[in-house]
């Protein structure tokens, strides 16, 4: 077994009118069943409402499944004693930074987590450093959050999740409030955790350039999961993205144009490197 | 502009009282507060002011930053004086028209003046030398015993932490829903108190709904980082007590010592 196995996951929740009466039913996932081994990169894609960030929230035990069964490292969410060894096992970064920060400077931010459960004090200063260094915001360890930039808050965050050493980290959104610089160093760092600490990571998003790094990606759509597979074999059923609202980086979506009109291309270009170097080939056919 | 606002009124220096331990510095301004309630002649009040004058040349803070704190209740101030000054019965001493100033009156006066000048530069000491957020922490670990009575010591200065974090970002937020509703015509300026208050209504309700959102918000967070209130929780600065404070403490005491000693004495001179 993984260290996440969802088996035929399913929330639902109920809808309510201004005056509290019962509306209806909304099924915010629906029968999902997935399986990541330690070290993957995994990133699930979907538009606003599909199901993606509700999905996130069960592996960390913030929901739990109205029906079916969340592994997390072998233990059972809805196991209530095990509640946080789950949570320190799967870390969560949120989509906002301003709302997940706690200390008033960035090392007691780090520091948290680790005194929440119960590290001795000279511990938590060496994962504090360690974890800083990794996210590569040591320089900053004693600023106040204010003064940072979205990118370097959000990497913050992440400092502060590595800080209670978890075996999966699920980042949820973590982007969708950042510049395009900011968002650039936050997908920087996650990669750097997951190539050089081997670091199983769930990433949550709705950038399509987000993911092309992924070793495995889930589209979700109306709480299913509607495709999945590498980024490759995603990126080349493009009639079926743009079907599910989703926007194919321009690359690819030029490489898909150029093969429907009859050039010899491969399957799911990805960087504009590789389209480059494809048209070059077939020139010379 | 909101973005520069200083919490509470720190004042950033290398010193000895900077250094001291919240808990000592809290203990010792709670302890000079009430010794000044003890005292009877001037010679308390002249050992407490010298007392603080030390204090204050320890801290490197300039003095009018000390005074500065005074300025605020100037007006408390005068109040106190002017209404004991008139309103207390006893032995005329000046009568101008119905106005009469009682010898008992000026001495009240004179005594109540004193008393609150030195209370609250005395606080100013600490709230200028302590950072709010060890403040907090020294009175989580201070208030400690309070725990015997059920009352959450560690909520609270949890509560007082997350709200110092929150408060240049609720600012920054005011700042930018007042400015979008001025670009929408909204007007916070002119007319009268009622006008205005009402006013700000429109920026009153988004504030809050967003104030609610972001505590709904941080609360997830602060679940999914496995807090679960002060329950075997540690502390990455914990509070130890070092020499220097050891030392302080021995200096509050030898002057709560010396000041109700010589503060109570009867002089005849005073009365």
């Amino acid at each position: 077994m993984g260290i996440i196995k969802a088996k035929d996951v399913t929330f639902e929740y109920i809808r309510r009118d201004e005056d509290g009466n019962v509306e209806g039913l909304t099924t915010a996932v629906d029968h999902v069943s997935l399986d990541i081994k330690q070290g993957e990169f995994i990133a699930v894609l979907g538009h606003n409402g599909s199901g993606k960030s509700t999905l996130a929230k069960h592996i960390n035990a913030i929901l739990y499944p109205t029906e079916g069964t969340v592994w997390v490292d072998g233990m059972d969410t809805s196991e209530e004693d095990k509640l946080w060894h789950i949570r320190q096992t799967a870390g969560m970064v949120f989509q906002n930074p301003d709302n997940q920060i706690i200390g008033q400077v960035v090392e007691e931010d780090v520091g948290f987590g680790p005194e929440n459960i119960g590290i001795p004090t000279k511990e938590i200063w060496e994962r504090v450093e360690e974890s800083l260094k990794i996210v590569g915001m040591y320089e900053f360890r004693k600023h106040s959050p204010n003064k940072l930039s979205g990118g370097q808050k959000q990497r913050v965050s992440i400092a502060g999740v590595l800080a209670m050493h978890p075996k999966c980290i699920v980042l949820d959104e973590p982007t969708a409030m950042l510049d395009p610089r900011g968002r650039k160093e936050v997908i920087r760092a996650v990669r750097a955790l997951n190539d050089v600490e081997g670091m199983t990571v769930i990433l949550i998003t709705h950038y399509m350039e987000e993911i092309i790094h992924a070793d495995r990606v889930f589209v979700m759509d109306k709480g299913r999961i509607a495709m999945e597979g590498t980024p490759r074999e995603i990126f080349s059923r493009v009639e079926e993205l743009k079907e599910l609202r989703l926007d194919v980086p321009q690359v690819t979506l030029l490489a898909y144009e150029l093969q429907k009109r009859g050039v010899g291309l491969p399957d799911g270009i990805l960087t504009a490197k590789e389209l480059a170097e494809a048209l070059l080939r077939t020139e010379n056919v | 502009m909101l973005r520069d606002i200083t919490l509470g009124q720190y004042y950033q220096t290398e010193s000895v009282i900077h250094r001291l331990d919240p808990r000592v510095k809290l203990a010792g301004t709670l302890l000079f507060i009430i010794s000044l309630f003890f005292f009877k002649n001037f010679i308390g009040y002249l050992i407490a002011a010298v007392f603080l004058m030390l204090v204050i040349r320890l801290s490197h803070v300039p003095f009018r930053f000390m005074v500065r704190g005074m300025r605020a209740v100037l007006f408390l101030l005068l109040l106190t004086v002017v209404f004991n000054l008139f309103l207390t019965p006893g032995e005329p001493l000046v009568i101008l028209w119905k106005v009469t100033i009682t010898k008992e009156g000026l001495k009240t006066a004179i005594n109540m003046a004193v008393r609150l000048s030195l209370l609250v530069v005395g606080s100013s000491v600490m709230t200028l030398t302590t950072t709010p957020n060890n403040l907090t922490d020294g009175m989580e670990k201070g208030l400690r015993p309070l725990k015997v009575f059920r009352v959450p010591v560690h909520e609270v200065a949890m509560m007082m932490s997350i709200a110092l974090r929150f408060i240049p970002i609720l600012m920054e937020e005011t700042d930018k829903i007042m400015k979008a509703q001025i670009a929408r015509g909204a007007d916070f300026e002119s007319g009268n108190i009622i006008r205005r208050a009402k006013a700000l209504v429109p920026l009153l309700v988004p504030l809050f709904i967003s104030a609610f959102r972001r505590a709904n918000d941080l609360a997830m967070a602060m679940e999914a980082r496995c807090y679960r209130g002060g329950e075997g929780r540690t502390k990455m600065k914990p509070l130890i007590y070092q020499k220097r404070d050891r030392i302080a403490y021995l200096c509050i005491l030898i002057y709560l010592t010396v000041g109700i000693w010589l503060g109570r004495l009867q002089l005849p001179a005073i009365g």
